[in-house]
């Protein structure tokens, strides 16, 4: 049985602890707002952007001149794995759900007999396929330091993807991140990349094809231009789509902390009183016993 | 006054302009262009340069956009730019950092066509500098 000092000291850590979480929760919702309100800027951009990758590729028509970011290498041996997510931890289990949807994803390729190489944006991610995968990370993108993130961080990581891919160094690529729903629910996704994903384009020309266009320059020149761009958007809206995911989680575990923490003071208070009035009934039975026997 | 249409400017961070306009000058890859109303479907990439913008209410305003490409409609025109500013937040060392990037860029090209696809976009920037900060 904890003496009463102990259970004090208790009750004052789990209240430090409350006033912690309460903290982080508070700074996850403001940082949140942020976070969305950058997302739902970028929105309009990826979407012209889909729109008038729905056109050119009509245009030309699946040609041979289409290049090759777009075509893919006609072989599917050498996959590469972009896995997104937060750089901090005590967001509940969003870092844990992308690592898992991208390890069912290793094992499967893996087991198929394909190669897989993965590039980690961000740490956490890193640090759970490391010890599984270690030797498949061929990097890590750190963005620890990147206050706002801006359209030159995810260009920067669609730059290395498409050397790679000129290079030779993989033929289908993915992307991992966690979808922001709302600040309740993330739902980790898996986007392919590269070769650009048939089935969203045919979705797209469905609306937008209506004109005839002039190009200037040629539409094959235009698509070599917009593709790589078009690579950029993607991962941007990805890392935008999990910086909010990462705040909503945050703030929703903070959240579940800060009740918890309550539940614990309530129970450990109870506890304390009980002990107290316990000792404070036995001195009195002591000093009547006492008081009885003279 | 002539027809009126919707003009978007976007850049990937955000949408920076979306009203309805009277012309736009475009510094098109091949070329400056003056889009108005009815403007037949055309689809260019444009270069850095400056992107003037005159409102249907008769204001005219000055962006600077680095690169990017842009889809014209008889209805309408969007503007997909990789980085926009106004003209009036132009950030001086931004540019100067651009322009340090492509020179290195062009030093570094492996074969001809890398060089002088480097070369020209760092003359396009310099050229986009004398015009906006006359030193």
């Amino acid at each position: 049985m904890p003496s009463l000092k102990d259970l004090r000291n208790r009750i004052a850590s789990v209240k430090a602890t409350q006033k912690i979480t309460k903290a982080m929760q508070m700074v996850a919702a403001a940082k949140l707002r942020r976070a969305q309100e950058a997302a739902e800027a970028a929105r309009p951009y990826s979407e012209r952007m889909g729109a008038v990758l729905a056109n050119i590729t009509q245009a030309i028509g699946g040609g041979g001149d289409a290049p090759a970011l777009m075509t893919g290498t006609g072989r599917d041996d050498v996959h590469l794995l972009i896995v997104c997510t937060a750089e901090r931890g005590l967001c509940g289990g969003f870092n844990s759900q992308i690592a898992r949807l991208a390890r069912e994803h290793i094992r499967k390729l893996l087991a198929d007999g394909k190669q897989v190489k993965i590039i980690c944006v961000g740490k956490k991610g890193f640090d759970i396929l490391r010890r599984e995968y270690g030797s498949l990370i061929l990097e890590r993108v750190d963005l620890r330091e990147v206050k706002t993130l801006g359209f030159v961080n995810a260009d920067a990581i669609a730059r290395k993807v498409i050397n790679l891919f000129n290079q030779g160094g993989f033929d289908v690529c993915t992307l991992f991140y966690s979808q922001f729903k709302s600040v309740i629910s993330q739902i980790p996704t898996a986007q392919q990349i590269i070769p650009a994903a048939p089935a969203s384009a045919a979705a797209e020309t469905s609306n937008g094809a209506t004109a005839v266009y002039e190009y200037e320059p040629e539409p094959g020149e235009i698509l070599s231009d917009l593709i790589p761009r078009n690579i950029a958007v993607q991962i941007f809206r990805a890392l935008l789509e999990n910086a909010a995911g990462e705040m909503g989680a945050k703030m929703s575990a903070m959240d579940n902390a800060t009740r918890n923490a309550g539940d614990m003071i309530n129970r450990l208070s109870i506890t304390y009183n009980r002990q107290r009035q316990a000792q404070i009934t036995k001195e009195l039975i002591e000093i009547i016993s006492g008081a009885e026997a003279l | 006054m002539a027809e009126a249409f919707k003009f978007e400017l976007v850049s990937p961070e955000r949408l920076l302009v979306s009203e309805q306009v009277e012309s736009v000058v475009i510094p098109g890859a091949e070329g400056e262009m003056t889009v108005m109303a009815q403007h037949a479907p055309v689809m260019t990439t444009i270069k850095p340069g400056v992107v003037t913008v005159k409102t249907a209410a008769g204001k005219e305003e000055r962006y600077v956009v680095f690169g990017g490409f842009a889809d014209i409609l008889p209805y309408g025109c969007t503007l997909l730019a990789e980085s926009a500013v106004a003209v009036g937040d132009i950030d001086r060392a931004d540019l100067a950092r651009r322009i340090q990037e492509a020179r290195e860029d062009a030093a570094d090209a492996k074969d001809d066509e890398a060089r002088s696809k480097a070369e020209q976009f760092l003359s396009q920037l310099t050229t986009l500098e004398g015009a906006l900060l006359p030193a």
